[in-house]
């Protein structure tokens, strides 16, 4: 990732409104020179207002968006030499492959020699070697993505923009292209944005995750930080499953759930509510023949329903006074959960590193 | 015969016999048509044809084309058709053009209201427009009055019975026919190719010449092929706001069936006008790959 083919982002204060709603809502953001970076949102949250804010297809209201240290926002899109890879892919309907990824070489006065060699460098790294000629309906979806990557990344744009790119591909595709996304991200050294609302795909191929909702960001933050600390409710609930369980905060800032402990708070508020975040897969069998001491806390309750999902078995368990806790056991042959079945009396455990607390939100 | 599972063609014959009961129903429905085709265009062009190659004493004879020829007032009456279809159509083009690019970057529900007052005139006699024309472009008329007033120019310019005041009214009345068909090509171009052109390094200039514009030629191909086409044969506004001046086929036509009584002659115009048309169409065909054009992609 060295810093002469990639450009650091700066977004500072960017603000766009719809109306009276907020598209962007003041929103500050650095994306570090090279880094792969997912907006990470559902839809209508302002995750490709931002994208397009940075690419200079809508105008914001306000704010900056500094390449590197260079003031962008007035510059219109033409000028940017920002590479983007569109939903729709966007690619020419009247020119062949080869003539899609030759048009930014062709504005910019490349020579027809260089041309060419560009072009085929671009179709190996994409892996279409020979399809040059091909009429754009000629080709797969795979086969359009990897049209429009190569045409994004030939002028060699130090920074890469990606709307959903693979949303249009089948489960299969879409997985293998992530790893090869991720893989010409680290060959490129070009500093990504990506947009997503999928966040399997934004925790596979991101350095950084900006979770985005109602045009602000809820949270920025490596992959592993995302998930195993959300910063919120929306977070916890947004990326992966989980259940979230009210906590009693008690006068000495310890909190409690029933009459077990779970973690201290700082004493600024004492009137402040918490909830606790429970990972599905982190959630162990409490086995009474071991006593299961590792747990720091357990919730025994009732099997209430036990799906066999494959590589998985979900499992919803009712407990006293609070809602269903959601369970995720693997289905090895090993696994104590095989034969489970609605009714049965099971017992479950946290271990402390897996408690997650997080604010409870007004509303 | 390789040994079929027993009940492999089972109601083979019910469903073949159920798939033409289909295919016959849905042929019934497009009967009529077919022989509102056969009698009104087959048989009265057919009549032409026959007509056209009959002499004086209803024996066969090329006289009414050898006719056509020799006097030099036959081949300029072609050659002012031809005019006034290219001139039309280039006019159309003109102003079409850009009209079609505004309706299409309008939200749906304002083009449609600009959609309607182009459509308007549709809606109105052809003969009641062409009058109305006349009356416009007349030498006290209410453009001539006005542009003497704000001082355009000082007399009363000739605008009608003659070729602008024909080409007026024409373009007026063949717009629409090309507006329709190119708005259409022009809402279907992704504006996602634009902004991709735009971010790959185009100006907004360059990304209109090498994106728009050609994604935008089907519709004005099929567009500018059925004006210069309805141009051809059009009889209404050049006989009025032509005064005489400007003579078309179909002018003509009419002038020798009214003086001469001459059917062979008329049907022998009508036939080489028909060919002539035919003729572009197949040119254009060759040429633009019309197919695409006036069916859309891939038919």
């Amino acid at each position: 990732m060295s810093s002469d083919n990639a450009l650091p982002i700066h977004i500072g204060g960017l603000t766009k409104k719809y109306g009276d709603l907020y598209a962007l809502d003041s929103v500050d953001l650095d994306i570090k020179s090279g880094e792969f970076l997912t907006l990470l949102g559902p839809s209508g949250s302002g995750k490709t207002t931002l994208l397009m804010a940075i690419a200079g297809f809508n105008r914001p209201d306000s704010g900056s968006i500094r390449f590197d240290n260079q003031e962008m926002i007035l510059t219109p899109p033409h000028r940017r030499e920002v590479g983007m890879v569109f939903q729709s892919y966007a690619l020419f309907p009247h020119m062949s492959v080869a003539e899609n990824i030759a048009f930014p070489l062709k504005l910019r006065k490349v020579s027809a020699a260089e041309t060419n060699q560009r072009v085929e460098e671009a179709l190996h790294t994409v892996q279409l070697d020979g399809l040059g000629s091909r009429n754009i309906d000629q080709l797969s979806g795979g086969q359009r993505q990897r049209v429009a990557l190569a045409r994004a990344f030939v002028f060699r744009p130090r920074i890469l923009l990606m709307d959903e790119p693979l949303s249009a591909l089948d489960k299969k595709l879409r997985e293998r292209m992530q790893i090869e996304l991720k893989q010409l991200h680290r060959q490129l050294g070009v500093t990504t944005v990506y947009v997503t609302h999928d966040q399997r795909e934004a925790l596979t191929m991101s350095d950084r995750i900006a979770v985005i909702n109602h045009g602000r960001l809820a949270q920025v933050d490596t992959p592993t930080s995302i998930y195993n600390r959300p910063a919120n409710a929306f977070v916890a609930d947004f990326i992966g499953e989980s259940t979230m369980l009210p906590l009693e905060h008690r006068p000495d800032h310890q909190l409690t759930f029933g009459d077990q402990f779970v973690a201290t708070v700082p004493d600024d508020n004492p009137d402040s509510q918490w909830l606790l975040v429970i990972r599905p897969e982190r959630l162990l069998v409490a086995d009474d023949s071991q006593g299961n001491t590792a747990a720091a806390i357990t919730f025994g309750g009732i099997v209430k329903e036990a799906v066999f999902q494959g590589d998985s078995a979900f499992v919803l368990i009712a407990i006293d006074n609070a809602d269903d806790i959601a369970v995720r056991f693997s289905t090895g042959s090993a696994s104590a959960m095989a034969n489970l079945q609605a009714g049965d009396a099971i017992a479950v455990g946290l271990l402390k590193d897996d408690i997650i607390i997080i604010p409870r939100e007004a509303g | 015969m390789a040994a079929a599972k027993p009940g492999a063609m089972q109601n083979a014959n019910a469903l073949k016999r159920q798939q033409s009961r289909e295919q016959w129903s849905l042929l019934s429905l497009a009967l009529p048509a077919l022989l509102v085709i056969v009698l009104v265009i087959l048989i009265p062009v057919g009549w032409l044809f026959y007509l056209s190659f009959l002499g004086g004493e209803g024996q066969f004879s090329l006289e009414h084309y050898q006719k056509m020829l020799k006097y030099k007032s036959y081949a300029r009456t072609f050659i002012t058709t031809f005019q006034v279809s290219i001139l039309t159509t280039g006019i159309c083009i003109l102003i079409g053009y850009p009209l079609a690019y505004f309706l299409a970057q309008l939200p749906n529900r304002i083009a449609g209201f600009f959609m309607l007052t182009v459509l308007l005139p549709f809606w109105t006699s052809l003969l009641v427009r062409t009058y109305a024309w006349l009356v416009l472009l007349q030498r006290k008329g209410i453009l001539n009055d006005f542009a003497i007033q704000i001082g355009l120019w000082d007399s009363p310019i000739k605008l009608v019975h003659n070729m602008t005041g024909t080409l007026i009214g024409m373009a007026h009345i063949m717009l629409p026919f090309l507006v329709l068909p190119l708005y259409n090509a022009m809402k279907k171009i992704d504006r996602d190719l634009m902004q991709a052109a735009s971010n790959l390094g185009a100006t907004p200039s360059r990304a209109f010449w090498q994106i728009y514009f050609p994604l935008s030629m089907p519709g004005m191909v099929a567009g500018s092929l059925i004006v210069f086409v309805l141009c051809l044969g059009f009889y209404v506004t050049p006989a009025v706001l032509g005064g005489g001046r400007v003579i078309m086929v179909a002018t003509q036509i009419t002038a020798i069936l009214e003086n001469q009584f001459d059917w062979g002659a008329a049907s022998a115009l009508g036939v080489v006008l028909l060919i002539a048309t035919v003729l572009v169409l197949v040119v254009a065909s060759r040429v633009f790959k019309l197919d695409a054009a006036l069916f859309g992609k891939g038919s």
